[in-house]
């Protein structure tokens, strides 16, 4: 299971605490996680990413095993780490004040 | 005994304010969805325990939150708000096109007579309809592709669907507003539509009386009279008496004809409100003191309210969807200001007091009268 950490205002729609643990059809890359998060929680379709275009919103930023990953394909493998679970995705909020 | 509960959505987060009829002691409870924009709250006429909320954010885009128990427990419905076809573009600031992009939900309008069907004014400038709560939403398309789209244009807070009034005595008769395209209406339930903007007169754009382009802040009507309609433009407040066929200028002796929202009095028709503010480079009251005006003759002669209200040093601005009246008898007024503060007149407007003073900055006020 891949783990996901979810920015708060999202764990929050979501209804869950900590990190979510999803399974990912296929192999393991941003597009596919997404889907399982959407698939598994339907009320964050669109806040992670554009419901039309898949794209990642502005504002939203993925990290993981110390790298920013934000800008690589969606259809990228996520490092080996993170698709046999031994680290986590992190989805985070920008740093953008307000 | 009659009671009422006032919906008011804010830069960060939803509260419900609740009181008796007596409107003097109040229960507060929120936030709700802490951290969000809550652009509107509306429960529906025909259930009021069911509530739309507009739940929005930079980070995260909208989300569409519904209540079944009157705000006590919500559930996130639908959020794909999809153009019909290819969107095309509209005005950009500078007057080059621009593509049509969703970005937010301004305003719900519950239909008057079944709780699962909602109305949606979004931004870009479309109107959307849910028959199932909210679950699922469809464009009503008539509308953008009335075919003046192009030349529409967003003012300062984007270009808003802002306001939807719903005719109780015609089905399929409904108004809408943008800004800043104007105003437009249907008879056919949203199928077609035309701009209903004849007698105003804006002077930001290059044809002052066009038929479209004008940054329509508000409209309001009093359902036994629907059409009578009242409306805070950019500058001016207007009055048409057929349904928007056409419009004359009410502004009278207002100490400022620019402002936001606009609301007619539950029992008179003739008895209306605006929040003058001193101009649309300032964006805050006339000699820092915030006086609602209330005309009892249907515009052109207005007075001052100020009794309750600050009236030294406050600078807040009163936003298009943040004034509201219940239908009480006497008629409750609520305003919320960008200062946090929502106050309450339980006398048409006489005397005010504040229920909340230091709520985040307030986007929206409704306000439901259940007995």
């Amino acid at each position: 299971m891949i783990q996901v950490v979810l920015p708060a205002h999202l764990r929050t729609l979501a209804g869950v605490s900590g990190a979510v643990a999803v399974e990912a059809v296929g192999q393991a890359t941003q597009c596919s996680v997404i889907d399982a998060i959407e698939a598994s929680y339907p009320m964050l379709a669109g806040t992670i990413r554009d419901r039309a275009t898949k794209r990642r919103r502005a504002f939203v930023r993925f990290f993981a095993c110390g790298e920013d990953l934000s800008h690589e394909s969606p259809d990228s493998p996520l490092p080996d780490a993170v698709a046999a679970g031994r680290e986590p995705l992190l989805i985070i909020g920008a740093i953008a004040g307000g | 005994m009659s009671r009422v509960r006032v919906l008011v959505g804010t830069r960060k987060g939803a509260f419900i304010l609740s009181s008796d009829a007596r409107r003097s002691r109040w229960k507060v409870d929120g936030p709700h969805f802490g951290g969000w924009e809550i652009y509107h709250m509306k429960g529906s006429p025909a259930d009021p325990d069911r509530l739309y909320a507009s739940q929005c954010s930079a980070w995260f885009g909208q989300v569409i939150q519904r209540s079944s128990d009157g705000g006590r427990t919500w559930e996130a419905v639908g959020n794909a708000f999809a153009y019909d076809g290819i969107p095309g573009s509209h005005q950009w600031y500078d007057g080059t096109a621009h593509p049509w992009e969703f970005k937010r939900v301004w305003h719900l309008e519950p239909s008057l007579d079944d709780p699962d069907a909602v109305y949606a004014g979004v931004e870009d400038a479309a109107l959307f309809r849910s028959g199932d709560g909210g679950k699922t939403w469809a464009e009503l398309s008539g509308l953008r592709g009335h075919g003046s789209g192009p030349r529409w244009q967003p003012g300062a807070g984007g270009m808003c669907l802002h306001t939807i009034l719903l005719d109780p005595s015609r089905p399929g008769r409904m108004f809408i507003a943008i800004s800043a395209a104007g105003a437009f209406r249907t008879d056919d339930a949203g199928k077609s539509w035309r701009p209903i903007n004849r007698g105003l007169r804006s002077e930001h754009i290059p044809d002052p009386t066009a038929e479209v382009g004008h940054c329509v802040h508000r409209i309001a009507m009093h359902p036994s009279r629907p059409n009578v309609l009242f409306m805070q433009k950019h500058w001016d407040v207007m009055r048409s008496d057929d349904a928007g066929e056409s419009w004359r200028e009410v502004s009278g002796n207002l100490p400022s004809d620019f402002g936001f929202p606009i609301e007619v009095h539950s029992h008179e028709p003739e008895t209306i409100y605006v929040v003058p503010i001193k101009s649309d480079s300032e964006h805050y009251p006339p000699d820092g003191r915030l006086r609602v005006y209330r005309s009892r003759t249907g515009g052109d002669e207005w007075e001052a309210l100020s009794r309750g209200l600050p009236q030294r040093n406050c600078f807040v601005n009163v936003l298009r969807d943040a004034m509201a009246v219940d239908s009480l008898d006497p008629c409750g007024v609520y305003l919320g200001t960008t200062g946090g503060q929502v106050y309450v007149s339980a006398d048409g407007g006489d005397e005010w007091a504040p229920i909340v003073r230091d709520l985040p900055a307030v986007l929206s006020v409704e306000v439901q009268s259940i007995s």
